[in-house]
């Protein structure tokens, strides 16, 4: 460990407090640099975000951790409190794991950007820390021996000359007395006794007996259901609308219409909303409410060009959104032509243009991929209750620091007066780190002056969705009369923006470099997605080098280790933004775990693909064979570097579900438009991956080092679909370049 | 008024008997164990047992249920301790969970019609259930385990 004492770079301060009725809190706060996901779109601040949570130690020896960050299958719930418990030497088993609420001096609490273990892996141990220095300070007084001497061991302090003991719960009333220590020691990674030792999910049995926890399943005395019929289709909006059928259902209490953002409302970096004009159906019970809908008499029209404001860092910017209705096909078209104009030059190294002129031999390659919906299983719903003095909002989101400022801009409520509760999420993928279901949630609930849940329908969900972007992007490769890759040029574009990373890799490994960029503005609300542009970029550029291996007669393993060596030791141009070494790692990794080229695994074909994102490395070796007519990847090996792995079973569990996502995505993933309006509707026409679709093996090799954990929930995604793209072309000997590979669904199937 | 019988207690609920089983356990009845994930009988998440038969109570007409013995995951065991619940643990199966009672609550129908099923037979069975996190690999494991356990009376 590169540190081992409590970082002074942060500014850092515990508290601690008695608990009334006897026992020892630790309020910590601390101001850690934020700069990892503060990339373009996040509407983050610049440079310091307040954090804070708490450690409660009672007299009974139970220790309760509050968790800060929600989790959506991340397992947040169970390795942020093992941080804790690890440094803090508690008895795991008596450790008792809350979610936090949401607190304007615990920053955006945000779950996402791989961020979670990565943002709070040192201040949490610094907390777990101190907390067991005072113990064991108490301790020491109350036995008159020096700190020196006392020991610690699953929530006892020992003073091992006296043989005498006790537990942290006996101790910690006089421990919130003292003055809080600077500088606190913490453990060597050597002596870890909970981090790194895998630990069962602390609400596993909650979710397998069917427990409440979800947002879905949150209710309250008097509460209403509520719905949104929104617009048919990207592009329209409500005219008219006649709800007297709808009213005379039975349980339906009220039908309005609703605007989200007033004209001009300055919307942040999170504010995303597909639709402004909305038709709101309340009711007594959820099934009354979808029901009653059917018998709407809505009449929408053509939107035309709008305008959104936009309130940056840069300031405010008003963007015009076009009113076209679109549609798939045209959308193609169109990022066919844009590919062809010039583009925002990226970066660029050496000569690209002399070099690809001289080539010997010139490779050109187009990747193309849908926009994706999230569907989440869990569709997008929220509690709220909103008075004149007060808000209370209760439900599955990912950064509630982020709504709160526009809720209370749209609320006219002061922030310290809007009161945000997180529950479990039924899964997030990036969908609800965009708030606006809050935000109609608390107007219906204002309107209506009385608590009400508002619950989309899987069809609101994925038709009313902030997908992930429709991307293009064009590779070229020159190769010399030796076929050595002497420029390498990415050209990339999207619906409604770029996918390019252009200092990603091969940008450094080649003399000659050119990344180029373009955008086609749109109505179709997007937004991030496991991995944001990472998920495609690993899909092409990783399908691209493949190619390239092949045409240069390499091996597609040293082909990229080559590259690899040659940035690491002789690095073109600045800014690279990945660790050649720890890539090239992953990847030797993956070769070895996977027996690449042994005879005994000639049956499968073979794909292998690695990519950086979100600060951690992954390689996969995918392996393919026919089944039923139908190409099924049957094993996966994969090897990532995440740096200090906390929950080895529960990180391995999201490396194989990553891996099951990209396959599922790659295949199946895929939202087009006619005229506006989503064609996948349900589950019946948005095909996704299924229990006999997915392999029976998927092994993972974690690389071992001391590194501070960099984040693992992104990173094993995108070049998943890469590995499946080149093992499908070794089966079907042709590439395929346009994404999804496989069929979506065209009737309902039956179960 | 329509008289149920769920996880062997009765009920009494004034709801229309349109009404799809799932919403009378959720809103009227408190059992938001069975999720609701589509409505359409595409992904598994509201499956409960009717006279212990998997259904999809998402478009379970509730008048259905009536007369019948309706068990829910709440259900399934007194105290969470199913052969399934059990090995649903010790292998962690779970990311998110949304999806995992439906899971389960399939699965239990299956481990009770076979004891040792294979890997054709788990995909065959539970092919109708989505997990959006991608747990299937564990959730084979985890039906494998209990079905082991099962045998050895565990």
């Amino acid at each position: 460990m590169a540190n081992p004492k409590t970082s002074m770079q942060r500014r850092s301060f515990l508290k601690a407090t008695a608990i009334v009725g006897g026992g020892l809190m630790i309020n910590f706060s601390w101001l850690p640099s934020f700069g990892q996901i503060n990339n373009n779109k996040t509407g983050l601040p610049e440079d310091w975000i307040e954090i804070n949570g708490f450690i409660k130690i009672t007299p009974d020896n139970v220790i309760k951790i509050l968790n800060p960050n929600p989790d959506f299958g991340q397992n947040v719930m169970t390795s942020l409190p093992m941080i804790v418990a690890e440094e803090l030497d508690a008895d795991w088993k008596n450790v008792v794991v809350e979610m936090a609420p949401h607190n304007t001096k615990l920053g955006p609490q945000f779950t996402g950007g791989s961020n979670s273990v990565r943002m709070y892996w040192k201040p949490l141990r610094e907390a777990g820390a101190t907390a067991r220095y005072m113990l064991m300070q108490a301790a020491a007084q109350n036995w008159n021996v020096p700190v020196e001497e006392i020991t610690t061991k699953a929530s006892i302090l020992y003073h091992k000359k006296s043989g005498k003991s006790a537990t942290y719960g006996s101790v910690a009333t006089k421990a919130a007395t003292l003055p809080v220590p600077k500088n606190v020691k913490l453990k060597d990674v050597n002596d870890f006794k909970i981090v790194g030792h895998s630990q069962e999910n602390v609400e596993g049995l909650k979710i397998v007996t069917g427990a409440s926890l979800f947002g879905m399943d949150y209710k309250q005395e008097g509460m209403q259901i509520a719905m949104i019929e929104h617009p048919p289709a990207f592009g329209k909006k409500l005219k008219s609308f006649d709800a007297s059928e709808t009213l005379k259902m039975p349980g339906i209490t009220n039908v309005f219409s609703l605007k989200l953002y007033e004209d001009g409302f300055e919307q942040g970096g999170f504010d995303t909303r597909s639709f402004n004009d909305l038709l709101v159906v309340v009711g007594k019970t959820t099934w009354e409410v979808m029901n009653a809908r059917k018998k709407l008499n809505a009449i929408w029209e053509n939107a035309g060009d709008t305008k959104d404001t936009i309130s940056g860092r840069s300031g405010k910017t008003e963007v015009v959104v076009p009113g076209t209705l679109e549609s798939t096909s045209k959308q193609l078209e169109k990022m066919q032509e844009y590919a062809s104009k010039p583009a925002q030059l990226l970066r660029k190294d050496g000569d690209p243009e002399t070099a690809f002129k001289n080539a010997a031999q010139i490779i050109e390659r187009t990747y193309t991929a849908p926009f994706l919906a999230h569907n989440c299983m869990e569709p997008m719903n929220f509690f709220a209750h909103v008075t004149d003095e007060k808000a209370l909002l209760v439900g599955p989101l990912q950064a509630p620091g982020w709504i709160q400022p526009t809720l209370a801009k749209i609320l006219n409520l002061p922030a310290d007066k809007i009161e945000i509760q997180m529950t479990r999420m039924g899964g997030g993928f990036g969908r609800r780190a965009y708030g606006h279901y809050l935000t109609e949630a608390a107007l219906i609930s204002k309107k209506i002056n009385a608590p009400v849940k508002l619950v989309y329908t899987r069809e609101d969900d994925m038709t009313y969705g902030i997908y992930r972007p429709m991307y293009t992007a064009t590779y070229r490769a020159a190769l010399d009369a030796n076929k050595n890759l002497i420029a390498f040029h990415v050209k990339g574009g999207g619906i409604p923006e770029h996918p390019v990373h252009a200092n990603r890799f091969p940008a450094g490994a080649v003399e000659n470099y050119l990344a180029e960029g373009w955008q086609i503005s749109s109505n179709i609300t997007i937004g991030a997605f496991r991995a944001p542009r990472s998920n495609f970029n690993a899909a092409a550029e990783q399908s691209f080098l493949d190619e390239l291996a092949e045409a240069m007669g390499k091996d597609p393993i040293d082909f990229r280790l080559e590259l690899l060596k040659k940035a690491k030791e002789t690095p073109v141009g600045k800014n690279n933004d990945y660790n050649a070494e720890r890539y090239a790692a992953v990847l030797q990794l993956v070769k070895e775990k996977s027996g690449w080229g042994k005879p005994e695994n000639k049956k499968y074909s073979r794909g292998v693909a690695a990519y950086f994102c979100h600060n951690s490395y992954a390689a996969h070796v995918v392996d393919m064979v026919m089944k039923d007519g139908q190409p099924y990847v049957e094993r996966v090996f994969s090897a990532i570097d995440c740096g200090i792995v906390i929950n080895p079973d529960a990180a391995t569990n999201m490396v194989q579900g990553a891996v099951v996502d990209g396959i599922g995505n790659a295949f199946y993933g895929g939202l087009t438009h006619i005229d506006g309006a989503v064609q996948q509707t349900n589950f019946h026409q948005y095909r996704m991956i299924r229990m006999n679709e997915s392999p029976k093996k998927i092994d993972v090799s974690f690389v071992d080092n001391d590194i501070d954990p960099t984040g693992l929930g992104e990173p094993p995604f995108p070049p998943v679909f890469g590995a499946v793209a080149n093992a499908l072309y070794k089966l079907e000997g042709k590439r395929n370049y346009k994404q999804p590979f496989g069929v979506q669904l065209l009737t309902p199937r039956a179960f | 008024m329509i008289t149920l019988n769920i996880n062997k207690k009765t009920y009494d609920v004034d709801v229309d008997p349109e009404t799809p089983l799932l919403w009378v356990l959720r809103d009227n009845l408190n059992l938001v164990g069975a999720k609701y994930g589509c409505g359409l009988a595409q992904c598994g998440a509201c499956v409960v047992h009717l006279n212990g038969e998997a259904v999809r109570s998402c478009v379970t007409k509730v008048s259905r249920a009536v007369g019948q013995k309706v068990v829910t995951i709440e259900g399934l065991s007194e105290k969470g301790d199913h052969p399934l619940q059990k090995a649903w643990i010790e292998l962690d199966v779970v990311q998110c969970g949304y999806c995992q009672a439906g899971q389960i609550m399939s699965a239990a129908v299956l481990l009770r019609e076979n004891k040792n099923p294979t890997d054709a037979d788990i995909d065959d069975a539970m092919a109708g259930n989505i997990c959006r996190c991608g747990t299937y690999l564990r959730i084979r494991h985890a039906i494998k385990l209990a079905a082991e356990n099962q045998r050895k009376g565990k």
